[in-house]
């Protein structure tokens, strides 16, 4: 009985739990990857034990792979010394951490998995704990495999509506991140649930979980369906049966109700992911670089959108468009649909996969004064390269229409030019209909 | 004989222990410098023993672990707070710092000689025998918090004792 992440818990630890209790769980799985396994090793060693289950421990270069400069190209070989010398073989170098390890079959509905990332929030999107640690305490959990953790209260944030014509999940992640604000659920589990949720595919799901980080919390959830095991079995090496569980009479701290019916399409303004204002209030604002990509929105569904808008058309010429899928395998579909080439075509670069130009080291690095506009997440000063650029955060398909027209641009007129040509023709290839991806 | 340390609402990281000391993880060095520029009396005056009272949200801004190592450093019995920020109290408990939420910690007065007890989680006054309640600690906390912080805990011990 009690909220989702007490569900989960309490299945874990064979007995009833609420909020408020500190328990020791066993972990499914231990993440770091390439900027943050060096300190987990650090914090290993001096323990001097060895790690319980190496077949639970997985490692990603993602955050500056290939390695840009020396400093990183030694801490990676740090990693792979490591990994060969203690038998550990979950070294994935095809991808930001967050979607391969869906994509490897490594999440699952009411698992519990660890990372030394702040988005590891991202797996609650299947219905699983997964939080995010310090280093070093990753490197404590190798040894035991297992963590404490004191069960959060809950915010439930209940969705409703339907999305108006060229609105996206993103612009509602970005409304309710508004709505709590930056910290507005520090320590808490967020839970998204209601009919909006109900009927969004999984690629959409992931961007509230992913997202719920911004708000400060531990986790981010949504109770798994039909959807989830759908994906999952589609699109991951994850193998069923798959557990489903979901609140049983929670006691929520607080419940948020939205509808999304009116919304209209939102943009988070430089430096604060809580600062979200209409779009149309900044069109115009001139933008030097446009970045698709992310844990949040570089997925395969984002670039057909984004893709749908450029194709056929050219950028600007003075704003840099960058497009850098969330793994491999997003890429290699995008090659085999054509995506690479429309994207090309319309003079943006495809970079390889990663976490490129999010963290600002490679890339897609801002110079001082500059503007950027992404899919990304958060906006911290200095978190592109200059401590003096801007960051700016929506849709892919707001990004891609920035992209066009090298200003902050409302995606719609486009989207609506797009719809109307296509219905007259009838005959537009379904993967390119904005309205199929929607 | 003890004394308290009141400070208010949302003390963070930076105030116990501002970032230019950051550069040790020494307990003791870092005591030395514990609220230094807020309370610049404190790192003279604490006393082993001594309790810091607190209001909500201690111990909030940046997750460095040296904050709570540099209370740990000064020896204090424990930090009673109303709530703290949840990174310092992970932190707190994995470099074996004492820790108390306490609902009540505002009308604990000044001059208060405590005494704790973990375990109950109840915090007493032993000049006038008022008693404050505080959230238990449950016995792996406890068992981290006497063992000085997980990684000596995890050297000579195992998680699943305390299963
Ligand atoms: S894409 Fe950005 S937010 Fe996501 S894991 Fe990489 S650096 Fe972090």
């Amino acid at each position: 009985m009690g909220t989702l992440v007490e569900e989960i818990l309490t299945r874990r630890v064979g007995r009833p739990v609420a909020a408020g209790e500190m328990l020791i769980v066993d972990v499914d799985f231990m993440m770091s990857h390439d900027n943050t396994t060096p300190l987990a090793i650090g914090a290993f060693e001096a323990i001097g034990k060895p790690i319980r289950h190496p077949e639970r421990v997985v490692f990603h270069f993602d955050h500056a792979y290939p390695a840009p400069n020396i400093q990183a190209a030694a801490n990676q070989k740090l990693i792979r010394d490591f990994a060969r010398a203690q038998g550990i073989r979950n070294l994935f170098a095809q991808g930001i951490c967050h979607q391969v390890m869906f994509e490897e079959g490594f999440v699952a509905p009411g698992r519990v998995i660890m990372g030394a990332d702040s988005h590891t929030n991202t797996y609650g999107a299947f219905g699983c704990l997964a939080a995010g640690f310090g280093s070093s305490e990753l490197g404590v959990s190798w040894v035991s495999g297992r963590t404490w953790l004191r069960v959060p209260e809950t915010i439930r944030v209940e969705l409703t509506g339907e999305l108006p014509f060229g609105v996206y999940a993103k612009d509602v992640m970005l409304e309710v991140a508004a709505t709590l604000g930056m910290g507005g659920a520090t320590y808490m589990a967020v839970e998204f649930g209601g009919p909006f949720i109900d009927a969004l595919p999984m690629p959409d799901r992931i961007i509230f979980a992913n997202m719920s980080t911004e708000l400060g919390a531990k986790c981010g959830l949504l109770a798994a369906d039909a959807t989830t095991e759908r994906f999952l079995e589609q699109h991951t090496k994850a193998e069923g049966p798959f557990a489903r569980l979901a609140p049983v009479d929670p006691d929520y701290a607080r419940v948020v109700h939205l509808d999304v019916s009116a919304l209209t399409p939102r943009v988070a303004c430089h430096p604060r992911v809580d600062t979200v204002r209409p779009l149309t209030e900044l069109e115009g604002m001139p933008i030097d670089q446009v970045f698709i990509g992310t844990c949040t929105n570089g997925r395969f569904e984002d670039m057909v959108l984004a893709a749908s808008i450029l194709r056929g058309k050219q950028v600007d010429p003075y704003t840099r468009t960058i497009v850098t899928p969330a793994s491999r395998a997003v890429h290699d579909r995008m090659i085999r649909e054509g995506l690479v080439e429309v994207f090309h075509a319309a003079g943006a670069v495809v970079t390889g996969t990663g976490c490129g130009a999010c963290i600002g080291r490679h890339g897609g690095v801002l110079a001082p004064g500059e503007k950027a506009f992404t899919t990304m997440n958060r906006n911290f000063v200095g978190r592109m390269g200059s401590a003096e650029a801007e960051i700016y955060l929506g849709s892919p398909a707001a990004a891609a229409a920035t992209a066009l027209a090298g200003h902050v641009a409302d995606p719609r007129p486009l989207l609506a030019a797009l719809a109307a040509a296509a219905a007259a023709a009838a005959a537009a290839p379904a993967v390119l209909d904005p309205e199929a991806v929607r | 004989m003890s004394r308290t340390w009141r400070f208010g609402d949302d003390v963070n990281t930076d105030e116990i222990i501002p970032g230019r000391y950051n550069l040790t993880i020494d307990p003791t060095e870092l005591a030395q410098h514990a609220f230094c520029e807020v309370r610049p009396e404190f790192p003279q005056q604490v006393a082993p023993g001594d309790v810091l009272l607190g209001g909500r949200n201690f111990g909030c801004g940046s997750s460095r672990e040296h904050a709570p190592i540099a209370l740990k450093g000064t020896g204090i019995r424990c930090v009673v707070a109303e709530s703290f920020a949840r990174i310092f109290f992970r932190n707190a408990v994995n470099v074996g710092l004492a820790i108390m939420i306490c609902p009540d910690a505002a009308s604990i007065p000044d001059d208060a000689e405590l005494s704790v007890d973990f375990e109950a989680g109840v915090i007493r006054d032993e000049r006038t025998g008022v008693e404050y309640r505080a959230e238990p600690m449950p016995a792996f906390v406890r068992a981290i918090i006497a063992a000085e912080g997980i990684v000596p805990f995890l050297r000579e011990h195992d998680l699943d004792e305390l299963l």
